[in-house]
């Protein structure tokens, strides 16, 4: 198993434009980015928005590379969704292919390939997020930005650091899940053959241990917490305070006019 | 009342549990701790050193008796922030009190936590990793530090509380033997030139050596207090609680059995060459 290959929520430090904005610019700028991609309609916008992502990779300088590496899991599901549309999107007209009781329609082929892009991108988008943004600025950008959920008794503070631990965590419990199956299979446990059900039950003396430890973990860190004073978000202050500074207002209104311009697009039918 | 920084006073304490009568984890310790010093704890597994620790900031209360720090009553919860300001406490494991994905965020979590403005944090948080020969690391995800380099950094984020005493329970427990120089470096710099107590929990003999004051603890008791070089003579004493001493006292203490007449107190390496030097020679001579 390649525990290793897991990217997800990984944060490449740099110091380019995209990583120094606030990140409820990126925040906000990826929800923007997300409404536009559903509003896209026909291959103008799609192509705009493709365009427009291919410059932010550029720009933050993450490679091509490890936004496809962290597509892989998503593979699936892209393909299951692409191949359903491409056979159960009815069109006008004569189909283009025909078997059995599959019809293809000139549709049905534009709809995969823009249903398959809009995935795609939308994952894309969300890793240029985390890729960009370290998973403290990021929880510290949403502790913020749900600040006024506060007002209707929402932990936010409490939500926002039980997130960032566990990002913190996430590269310290795969290395113990490593060691642990080491240890397993020097004594001859079997984590890769057999039917699923065997594969599947082979995973329980992996997963007790990791619990038990985690649930340790858990305790020491809530005890090292308190030595240093943590009494939870009252009268916190931070190293990094947020900044709303130029580019960021920049960056939300370049958002805003995204948006409209797509919406409007759609509207004409591009 | 002494100007002791942390003082416990016949300090007992048992773990609470419904329907059993636990024993006595510890057992009247009366320790007063002067500022400034270097004191090691030294003791075997299931002494007592750790539930010791853990009481020196207030995360055990005494069952009986009292723990003060800094004048201040451990129970007194109201000020129990004051209390672990002032004592700061590092743990074995690094990887259970790193707390953010980025180095200097890590650092900056306690002063974050006492409100401390965000310009006086960068220059805590600067000074304590300079502290620690950790600066450059700053930027880095601690995960991908080696283990010494990261309880570096957990003492550095205990250091960005500016405390006046640091406990560390067996901080090079989980180390390697590079690791554990490097920590220990760190501690005794942090002793000599920054003038913060430290208090020193730890079962290997050749660190407690490097302290002013050595305290052994067995089975929830003081068995010995005084300076490592005169503590490590009562071998008879240690070895009886299941303690060895340094190889430079055994090997010394080896040949006193044997019958030749060598002092004890050789405890570093080279003193311990001398005498044997020395002692050849005299061999030498009358032959």
């Amino acid at each position: 198993m390649a525990l290793k290959d897991i990217t997800l929520g990984q944060y490449f430090p740099g110091h380019t434009v995209i990583h120094r904005l606030d990140p409820r610019t990126k925040l906000i700028f990826t929800v923007a980015y997300i409404v536009a991609l559903f509003l896209a309609r026909q291959v103008v916008s799609y192509a705009i928005l493709l365009a427009l992502l291919g410059v932010l990779i550029a720009v933050s300088r993450v490679g091509l590379k490890s936004i496809l590496r962290g597509m892989k899991p998503v593979l699936i599901i892209v393909i299951i969704t692409g191949v359903l549309n491409l056979f159960y999107t009815a069109g006008e007209g004569e189909p283009l292919v025909s078997f059995w009781v599959f019809h293809i329609y000139a549709e049905g082929i534009w709809a995969a390939i823009f249903m398959v892009l809009r995935i795609a991108m939308l994952i894309t988008c969300t890793f240029l997020l985390t890729y960009t943004t370290s998973p403290i600025q990021l929880t510290d950008g949403l502790e913020r930005l749900m600040n006024p959920l506060k007002a209707i008794k929402v932990p936010v503070h409490e939500l926002s650091m039980m997130m960032s631990i566990a990002l913190r965590f996430i590269p310290t419990l795969i290395e113990e899940t490593d060691k642990i199956m080491s240890a397993q299979k020097a004594r001859g446990a079997d984590f890769d053959t057999g039917s699923l059900m065997q594969k599947a039950r082979a995973l329980v003396p992996l997963l007790v241990p990791l619990f038990i430890s985690a649930f340790r973990r858990a305790d020491e860190l809530a005890v090292a917490m308190e030595c240093r004073c943590y009494h939870g978000g009252e009268g916190r202050t931070r190293l990094r305070q947020l900044k709303f500074r130029g580019m960021d207002v920049a960056a939300l209104l370049f958002a805003l006019v995204m948006c409209v311009g797509i919406g409007v697009l759609g509207r004409f039918g591009l | 009342m002494s100007n002791a920084i942390i003082k416990t006073e016949e300090l007992r304490f048992t773990y609470v549990e419904e329907g059993a009568v636990n024993p006595l984890v510890l057992d009247g310790v009366s320790l007063d701790i002067e500022p400034g010093s270097f004191v090691a704890v030294l003791g075997h597994n299931g002494s007592g050193k750790s539930t010791l620790a853990k009481h020196l900031n207030a995360i055990l209360l005494p069952s009986g008796g009292k723990v003060y720090v800094d004048g201040i009553d451990t129970r007194d919860e109201a000020r129990l922030l004051d209390i672990r300001r002032t004592v700061g406490m590092v743990f074995q494991n690094p990887d259970n009190q790193i707390v953010a994905n980025v180095v200097e965020e890590d650092v900056a979590f306690a002063p974050e936590n006492l409100g401390v403005p965000p310009e006086e944090i960068r220059r805590r948080v600067d000074d304590a990793l300079k502290t620690v020969g950790m600066y450059e690391y700053r930027e880095h995800a601690p995960h991908l530090l080696s283990g010494g380099q990261k309880q570096r950094v957990a003492i550095a984020g205990v250091l960005a509380m500016a405390p006046r005493c640091i406990v560390l329970d067996e901080p090079t427990a989980m180390l390697d033997p590079i690791g554990r120089a490097e920590v220990m470096n760190t501690i005794k710099s942090l002793n000599r030139t920054a003038g913060v107590t430290v208090v020193l929990i730890t079962h290997h003999m050749d660190e407690a050596a490097q302290a002013d004051r050595l305290v052994v603890m067995a089975k929830g008791r003081v068995v010995a207090d005084g300076a490592p070089r005169e503590v490590f003579q009562r071998v008879e004493e240690l070895k009886a609680v299941g303690l060895t001493v340094p190889e430079t006292t055994e090997l010394l203490w080896q040949l006193r059995q044997a019958g030749v007449d060598v002092p004890l107190d050789a405890l570093s390496d080279e003193e311990c060459a001398q005498v044997l030097c020395r002692l050849l020679a005299q061999e030498g001579d009358l032959s």
